[in-house]
């Protein structure tokens, strides 16, 4: 890891956490200008390359320095606002930078097939906007920072996900009712931090932290937790809050979807875990009360009843999305044991959940791309037409099942493992339950894609078919990701277990 | 109990606000009434952050006179020449007044050819201490408001802003995609499109 902090000269090494937000920013603007889909391409790429690029130099200064905080106009914190970032955030850096670079590289026939021509360079105008929210969100260190950021990615989301209407119309009133639930989201969020700077009377993260466990808690820090965990929690999809994600997820472009899928809930869910257990501390009752009462209870009913739901859908992504509602409750359950094996063992599903479900939305991509394919029922014979794609498919719902020989397996194993420790039979129990769902629902779509013969026009069966190299390269690095990382599970195991520690052991 | 409220008077408005801003978004079924209550939702959370950066009798954060940070061009005294010089000199700190007020002293005994430079020295001296003293009065016991959460606000508002820009965007698309935004409406459209009894 150390050796990447060397990778740049130390004059731009030192300045690169604020790269990794102005980087995509201003590359955005250069985007909007750019006269076609395929020229905003070419700077989304470059750009998305610099970031992960930049994230593994972040990551290779954390290695080597632990944190690292850098002064934004070299005003120091707490007065000046600062970027902090820890092995946790450094994970997170690292995923949204290089799921974001493969997504890209993904995108151009996809979005070339999608969004309309005149709109693509705007579209990914708008895309690197939210790139620099989710990056922003991930590495500031003050709190007020955090709303900007989050409504910067939001924003630029519901564009986005509007731009789905080409294909389909509902992806407006989803994009509409995303918006309204954000919002929500984020004025409770915006209120809780106010309720916080009314407290403690500063905005960085780590001073907050710091006044609160000097001068303890009351009735306003109380209610700003209770605002905090609202508002991140409908961000991050937490069951009940996840009305807006399964259509959302549903009518996107299918790049839009494999790359928030991967992302942004995950950053949200990040943002969530840093006020949980560094700004508020599981030491303070109330905060350990509803991390067992709240969290990890709906994460078990979320893995349940939205696993329950994701079996009796028709239309492949929005199985998919509510699949998504029931891994964030495993996530859920992770950060809600309160251990540092727990919030370890969540943050590796987490990782491990980017790369099922990015795989996952890649692949239905191709089959949107070549067959037009929404529906659960058109996949059949898709194992004949399009043998890699459909393979890679397998592999990353295997993968999200947890079947041995792919990532699922090591987080669920992981998962289970912790919530023993802590006694939790019931978690266990639940935990089963879900992958057998999740076998149901993923065994009804392996069904149709291998066992039912390819669709038929006018009696002729349809031609094999091979998708865009730029698509299926990517898809299969993903892929290849599921099944390496259970071999060599090290790697994520030491990131999240590093992670873990940065949180749990600053106290 | 009275008491306890009148105290938290400014919270009365803006909890009403809150709620009423909630009730629209929840209760309308029409797109562009829950954008208004969606703003009217944001805006009660602006005031509150403006309310509490309000202190009573407080003054808007604009430091008068010098506060000896050496900032004493700034002093916005008016006074010229010679004496601007020597007001926003001293009005820098205490200890330079009172240099000041020795030589003023020196100035007065001296009295002869020299008296009519000096005494103009020495006014513009004493006016340095007057301005000192003020100053530093004014360091001690004015109150200030908080202006941090007004900047805060700004950029609140902005994000508003844009939340709202982009929401009736999309409203004008679903007007032109559906032709209503009632929002029954358009889930009949949705479900018939899903279950495929026509449109």
């Amino acid at each position: 890891m150390q050796i990447f902090a060397s990778l740049l000269p130390a004059e731009i090494a030192v300045h690169a956490p604020v790269l990794l937000v102005a980087i995509p920013l201003i590359m955005s603007a250069v985007a909007a200008f750019m006269p076609n889909g395929r020229a905003g391409w070419v700077i989304s790429l470059i750009t998305a390359g610099a970031v992960a690029f930049l994230s593994l130099v972040v990551l290779g200064q954390v290695a080597e320095a632990g944190v690292v905080s850098y002064h934004l106009g070299g005003w120091a914190p707490p007065i000046g606002i600062e970027y902090r970032v820890d092995a946790l955030n450094g994970m997170l850096l690292l995923l949204v930078g290089v799921v974001g670079f493969l997504c890209v590289i993904y995108a151009l026939p996809s979005v070339a097939d999608e969004i309309p021509k005149s709109k693509q360079a705007l579209f990914y105008a708008a895309f690197l906007v939210c790139l620099t929210g989710l990056l922003g969100v991930t590495i500031t260190g003050d709190a007020f920072n955090v709303f900007v950021f989050l409504e910067i990615s939001s924003i630029s989301t519901y564009t986005i996900i509007a731009m789905g209407a080409g294909k389909d119309r509902r992806a407006l009133t989803a994009a509409y009712n995303y918006l309204i639930l954000g919002t929500i989201g984020a004025t409770f969020f915006v209120i809780g931090v106010g309720f916080l700077y009314m407290a403690t009377g500063t905005l960085n993260m780590a001073d907050i932290a710091r006044i609160l466990s000097e001068n303890g808690h009351d009735r306003v820090t109380q209610a700003a937790f209770a605002f905090i965990v609202v508002g991140l929690g409908l961000k991050a999809a937490m069951f009940p809050l996840h009305m807006w994600l399964p259509n959302a997820y549903a009518f996107a472009p299918n790049f839009v979807t494999a790359f928030l899928a991967s992302t942004a809930t995950k950053v949200a869910l990040y943002a969530l875990i840093r006020f949980l257990f560094s700004v508020f501390s599981p030491e303070a009752s109330f905060v350990d009360i509803s991390l067992t009462w709240v969290l990890a209870v709906l994460g078990v009913v979320a893995m349940l009843v939205a696993s329950g739901q994701a079996t009796f859908q028709t239309d492949a992504r929005r199985l998919l999305a509510y699949s998504s509602v029931a891994q964030v409750g495993y996530m859920m359950l992770g950060v809600g044991m309160g251990t540092a094996a727990g919030l370890s063992a969540g943050l590796l599903h987490l990782m491990n959940h980017a790369l099922m479900k990015g795989a996952l939305f890649m692949a239905l991509g191709i089959f949107a791309l070549r067959f037009g394919i929404q529906r659960v029922q058109d996949l059949g014979g898709l194992g004949r037409s399009m043998p890699a794609s459909a393979t890679m498919f397998t592999i990353a719902g295997l993968s999200l099942v947890g079947i041995p020989l792919t990532v699922g397996f090591d987080s669920k194993w992981y998962l289970i493992v912790a919530a023993l420790e802590r006694g939790w039979w019931w978690a266990v129990v639940a935990l089963i339950a879900s992958s057998l769902l999740a076998l149901v629902y993923i065994g009804r779509l392996l069904v149709v894609i291998w066992m039912e013969s390819p669709p038929s026009h006018h009696g002729e069966t349809v031609a094999r078919s091979r998708a865009p190299y730029l698509m299926l390269v990517p898809t299969a690095i993903i892929t290849f990701a599921n099944i390496y990382y259970f071999f060599d599970a090290s790697f994520l195991i030491n990131l999240s277990n590093a992670a873990a520690e940065a949180v749990m052991g600053a106290r | 109990m009275l008491e306890i409220i009148l105290d938290r008077f400014n919270y009365i408005p803006i909890i009403i606000l809150m709620m009423t801003g909630l009730y629209i978004v929840v209760a309308t079924g029409n797109l562009v009434k829950r954008l208004v209550g969606l703003s009217i939702f944001q805006t009660s959370v602006f005031l509150l952050y403006i309310s509490i950066g309000k202190v009573f009798g407080g003054n808007p954060p604009i430091i008068e006179g010098g506060h000896g940070g050496g900032h004493g061009d700034d002093a916005g005294y008016p006074a010229s020449g010679h004496g601007a010089d020597a007001a926003a000199g001293y009005a820098a700190g205490g200890e330079h007044a009172d240099e000041a007020h020795a030589d003023d002293a020196h100035a007065t005994t001296d009295g002869d050819a020299h008296a009519a430079t000096d005494s103009g020295y020495g006014d513009a001296a004493d006016h340095a201490y007057d301005a000192a003293g003020h100053a530093a009065e004014a360091v001690e016991h004015i109150a200030y408001s908080n202006p941090l959460p007004h900047v805060l606000i700004l950029t609140a508002i902005v994000v508003g802003v844009a939340t709202l820009a982009v929401g009736l965007a999309l409203v004008v698309r679903i007007r032109e995609a559906y032709g209503t935004i009632e929002d029954d409406a358009l889930n009949a459209a949705d479900y018939s499109l899903e279950t495929g009894s026509g449109e």
